[in-house]
């Protein structure tokens, strides 16, 4: 699933984690977002973009089997919701441990690695993942 | 005179893995049914809500407010004809434009359509498909399916609120024993605890056992103001409250991995809109696609504290028990068709509220509350049937 100017157009946001933040209340976004929900229109015009660290916390996590096509060359694959110190919550992937040192509150830092590709001859496909600290 | 809705007339298909039916085809026999049911004719007919949820990337189909219309016959009847989508919720929000539209005046008659034809697509390409319905770009696109981040709210829950596997896969014993006794569910097999721990995992702590089935199938109501259904001498269940709620589509930004804000949302207005409490239901219809929703739903819904509904799933959830669960079988047994899901609540409620359910009726049902859900939240609505 994917087209060149879609996986383009994110390319910045999931190479460098780049959210944004509201200028009214500082709150911050990953992904980024136009309006903030909290300020509604006082965040229009205001919001402006921020580069996460990437280091966060796991708030739970699963290993997945069954999985769409694109992903079952990875399978087993550990997925989970992370907490960025920043304080956006993003999904993704946990490489590179042993199934059992995974747990809920653990510490986690991004790494840049390939997600996906379409097919044999399309485009690869890159963005976080996440080691353990 | 009151503008009070009423489901007049129900109808389904099995559901299941039909291979030799197409998705015209559902449609129009639930539709069928659920008129002959109703009493009318399709001249009868004034507006048709279809609900479905994938056709478009399934079938290669969309415009499904037409093709039911069509194959239905009624195409030179020139009535209005439209698709309700809302992922999972379609029926649920289908159900709720038809009840909208006989409330505000406007149409005496409506149909509700929702069908879901799945398998004509390989097993694991369905998967990337029902992964459209979360957050394409920042969840699907990094391996999330809907088991998936089920999974994360089920290990989330058991382990802040201490609460075992066990409590998961009772619901799902429960929906099996409820859909052995339905003719139309997807299986009909019971299941024991032993078999529903030890399934093949899909997503731990998720298995085979937790998750809905992929399912073919289509449901269909007819729907009616009570003038006309008095003024044609015509009987029907009468919905209560309707209520739809919405909340962030990705599970990674709400407030809580285990409370549906939108199903408790909707839950709430549903009860006051129409003055009843969670002691006045006499069963339950759940949006289970997978067990832990049981849970977290039940909760949500106002029957226990949060982190506390295992606590009814021993004997309470039965379809004898204090709080019939799924008399239909459930989303895990019954089989969860996206689009035609909700509208197969209803046909399950009307069927209860008529004293038709055969050898799954509850005793004495006088109230059936129905919650519908797309997704892990995104949207959820809850219908209140029953009473005078």
């Amino acid at each position: 699933m994917g087209e060149l100017s879609r996986i383009w157009r994110e390319s910045e946001h999931r190479y460098r984690l780049m959210g944004n933040k509201c200028g009214h209340c500082d709150m911050v976004f990953f992904p980024i977002r136009d309006v903030c929900p909290h300020c509604h229109r006082e965040s229009i015009g205001k919001m402006k973009p921020v580069e996460l660290s990437g280091k966060g916390e796991i708030v739970s996590f699963t290993i997945v089997h069954d999985t769409p096509p694109s992903f079952v060359r990875q399978r087993p694959y550990t997925l989970a919701l992370i907490r960025l110190d920043e304080g956006p919550v993003l999904t993704g992937q946990i490489v590179d441990a042993e199934k059992d040192a995974v747990e809920i509150g653990k510490r986690v830092k991004s790494v840049f690695r390939k997600i996906g590709e379409d097919g044999k001859s399309g485009i690869i496909q890159y963005g976080y993942k996440f080691v353990l600290e | 005179m009151s503008n009070n809705v009423y489901v007049i007339g129900a109808g389904e298909t099995k559901y299941g893995e039909l291979w030799e039916r197409s998705l015209r085809d559902l449609a129009v026999e639930a539709g069928l049914r659920a008129i002959e049911n109703a009493g009318i004719y399709s001249k009868d007919i004034q507006i048709l809500y279809g609900s479905n949820s994938l056709a478009g990337i399934i079938n290669g189909q969309e415009n499904i407010g037409s093709l039911i219309a069509d194959f239905s016959g009624i195409a030179a009847q020139n009535i209005p004809a439209v698709r309700i989508e809302a992922s999972s919720a379609s029926g649920g929000a289908a159900v709720r434009e038809a009840y909208l539209a006989i409330r505000s005046g406007e149409y005496d008659v409506a149909v509700v359509g929702g069908v879901e034809k799945m398998t004509d697509i390989f097993g694991n390409e369905v998967l990337d498909m029902m992964s459209s319905l979360l957050d394409r770009e920042w969840e699907a696109f990094f391996g999330a399916t809907p088991a998936a981040l089920a999974a994360i709210s089920a290990r989330k829950y058991m382990k802040d609120f201490n609460v075992k596997k066990d409590a998961l896969a009772m619901m799902s014993v429960n929906d099996h024993a409820n859909a052995s006794l339905n003719l139309n569910s997807h299986f009909k097999n019971k299941i024991t605890l032993e078999q529903a721990l030890n399934a093949t995992p899909v997503a731990e702590p998720l298995n085979l056992m937790d998750c809905s089935p992929v399912t073919d199938g289509a449901s269909a109501l007819v729907m009616a103001s009570e003038s006309y259904m008095k003024k044609n001498r015509l009987s029907g269940v009468k919905i209560a409250a309707s209520a739809i709620s919405q909340d962030y589509l990705a599970l990674h930004s709400r407030n809580s991995l285990y409370t549906l804000d939108s199903t408790k949302i909707a839950a709430k207005e549903a009860f006051k809109r129409s003055g009843l409490k969670p002691e006045d239901m006499s069963f339950v219809e759940l949006h289970d696609s997978y067990s832990i929703y049981g849970l977290m739903e039940l909760e949500d819904l106002g029957f226990a504290e949060k982190g506390k509904a295992s606590t009814l799933v021993e004997d309470d959830i039965k379809i004898n028990g204090r709080l019939p669960v799924n008399p239909s079988g459930g989303l895990k047994a019954k089989g969860n068709p996206l689009g035609a899901t909700g509208v197969g609540q209803f046909v399950e409620a009307f069927l209860q509220l008529s004293g038709k359910a055969d050898k799954r009726q509850v005793k004495d049902a006088k109230y059936g509350i129905l919650q519908n859900m797309a997704g892990t939240g995104s949207t959820s609505v809850v219908h209140i049937v029953g009473g005078d």
